[in-house]
């Protein structure tokens, strides 16, 4: 199968093989142009019938973020204690988003994608791959707008900061591939995750520091306790803090207004590497999964 | 001769569901009803198939004719034994081909010609000629849910025949195109055949099979009944009386029962 290019060769150049797909993450991006069409076609779905098309994907997050400007700041004024709220705010709203949209359309891809994966044979992670890029393409634009807003604000460029930013990307992006991937295929035996992680992403906004700062968990009931530690093992919680480590803390002039957990890049690192063993442990269930679901479709 | 197919003692079983919320299966299981049940959609099947060889595949409805091209063509793995094949496999299964609802037939066509492994170059080059084929005219830029299953039998025909393929699986084709579409994909399947690649065809018409195949395998509820001479399969089928002379027409051109 090294050049699918070519015209029909020879027959007696190929090996007799078995004819299921070699599947795999590898293979998905081998086969580079069928994961690009399968990107494309999710984006432009999403999208199509709808005069403003990609415009959606800034005007969501900008309602997201007045609504949760208006809620918590106006109304609860529970911005006081934190400078540059509106950055911390976005920080969380980003990611969180990220992840959400990650798991959420992660764990429906293959089940909406039933008539390919029932009828032709192709690497099946290309569906929950492509749900990750989907997200990641809508994220990008606002990290950049965060970028911007930081850099008008006055932001202080730190090595640590930008490092615990990367991390911050890698680490949902890589924990949000591992769920996509396990999700996906659980949810063709028992659509329950669906709704599952549809009430997880539903709550996912106040279990990170987002509308509330770092300092309120560590000043809460929870602080210092082992409920604490359960509460950062949450990996959006670390990549919130992480991202914000990166353009909260970069804009906030005084250090000691912002607070983080005790070594919160080694955190980061370790649950980095978690994810990526949670990944490999995905794709071996989703092997494993995988040859019940055209029968299960 | 180079060998095509080899299916070794392939056995693949499927579970029938009959409760799917837990309270229907606690319930079952009070009133001591089976909650699953499996059974042998194909048992214990094994033959050869070298290059170039034309093959009818026959039975009776559920005996597991699709669920065989299934596994020929990787979309489901067996059970038991090994399903090998050697080089490129297209072709339809079942009626519908492979598409996605929502997306336009010109975006199916780009999406499924990548799964059967063109390129995108190779597909641009084909479009025309798919188009063309498929014959589905304005429909074209409308989803693929707005058409007939005609249209779309037609469409997913037009792609698998573009595919340079070594094996080619026609799962009831022809049993909803037109008959100006059947004639053209008699011909085009007589074409495959002549260039040599492996043909798996299956039918219920045995003036089609007649036409197209030289060898027939007949599958009695998951097990090979019969693996041999086109008119001893038909015979075995009990398929060659009655039938031929009632509608010889419709038979001369693949319709299905
Ligand atoms: N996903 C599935 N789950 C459970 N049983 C299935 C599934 N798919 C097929 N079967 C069963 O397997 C058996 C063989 O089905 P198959 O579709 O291969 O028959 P067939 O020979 O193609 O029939 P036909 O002539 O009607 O096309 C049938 O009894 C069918 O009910
Ligand atoms: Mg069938």
């Amino acid at each position: 199968m090294t050049t699918l290019e070519s015209a029909r060769p020879d027959p007696e150049e190929w090996e007799l093989a078995s004819p299921a797909p070699k599947g795999g993450l590898a293979e998905v991006f081998r086969r580079r142009y069928l994961l690009k069409l399968v990107v494309k076609r999710q984006l432009a779905q999403q999208y199509s019938a709808s005069v403003l098309g990609f415009i959606w994907s800034y005007i969501q997050p900008l309602i997201r973020f007045l609504v949760y400007y208006f809620a918590v700041a106006m109304v609860l004024k529970a911005h006081v204690d934190t400078p540059h709220f509106a950055i911390h705010l976005f920080c969380g709203l980003i990611m969180v988003h990220f992840f959400n949209q990650t798991i959420g359309a992660g764990t429906r891809s293959i089940w909406s994608n039933r008539r390919l994966v029932k009828k032709m044979a192709l690497p099946r992670e290309v569906f929950p791959v492509a749900s990750v890029m989907v997200a990641a393409f809508h994220t990008l634009p606002q990290v950049i707008i965060l970028a911007i807003a930081t850099g008008i604000i006055g932001f202080a460029v730190d090595l640590t900061g930008i490092l615990a930013g990367v991390l911050a990307l890698t680490l949902i992006t890589v924990f949000g591939a591992a769920c996509a991937l396990f999700f996906s295929a659980a949810n063709v035996f028992f659509r329950d995750f669906q709704n599952l992680i549809g009430t997880i992403t539903g709550f996912m906004h106040f279990m990170v520091p987002m509308i509330y700062s770092y300092d309120r968990i560590a000043d809460s009931a929870i602080g210092g306790t082992v409920w604490e530690e359960v509460y950062l093992a949450n990996p959006v919680a670390t990549g919130v803090l992480l991202l914000q480590r990166c353009f909260w803390s970069g804009v906030v002039d005084d250090p000691s207004a912002t607070l983080y957990p005790d070594h919160l890049m080694l955190r980061g690192v370790i649950m980095l590497a978690v994810s990526l063993v949670l990944l490999v442990l995905a794709q071996l269930t989703f092997r494993r999964l995988e040859t019940k679901f055209p029968e299960r479709l | 001769m180079t060998e095509s197919i080899v299916v070794e003692n392939v056995t693949k079983s499927f579970t029938m569901r009959y409760h799917r919320t837990l309270k229907q299966m606690a319930v079952a299981r009070v009133r001591g009803h089976e909650i699953s049940n499996s059974f042998k959609a194909l048992d214990d099947i094994s033959f050869t198939v070298q290059q170039g060889e034309a093959i009818g595949l026959m039975g009776l409805n559920g005996s597991g004719k699709s669920t065989l091209l299934k596994l020929i063509n990787g979309v489901m793995r067996p059970d038991e034994g090994s399903v090998l094949t050697r080089g490129r496999i297209a072709g339809l299964i079942a009626t519908g081909a492979g598409f996605h609802p929502q997306l336009t037939g010109r975006e199916n066509i780009y999406l499924n010609a990548a799964i059967l492994g063109m390129s995108e170059a190779e597909t641009r080059r084909k479009y025309d000629s798919i188009v063309d084929f498929a014959d589905v005219g304005r429909f074209l830029d409308t989803p693929v849910a707005a058409y007939s299953s005609g249209m779309s039998s037609r469409l997913g025909f037009a792609i698998a025949i573009h595919v340079e393929s070594h094996i080619f699986l026609a799962d009831e084709v022809l049993a909803v195109g037109d008959r100006p579409f059947k004639r053209k994909c008699m011909a085009r399947m007589q074409e495959i055949r002549d260039e040599g690649r492996t043909l798996f065809y299956v039918s219920h018409a045995p003036g089609s099979v007649r036409k197209m195949c030289d060898r027939v395998i007949v599958l009695e509820q998951g097990r090979v009944g019969f693996d041999g001479g086109v008119d001893e399969g038909i015979k075995f089928l009990k398929y060659d009386a009655g039938a031929e002379d009632d509608e010889p027409n419709d038979d001369d051109l693949g319709a299905d029962i």
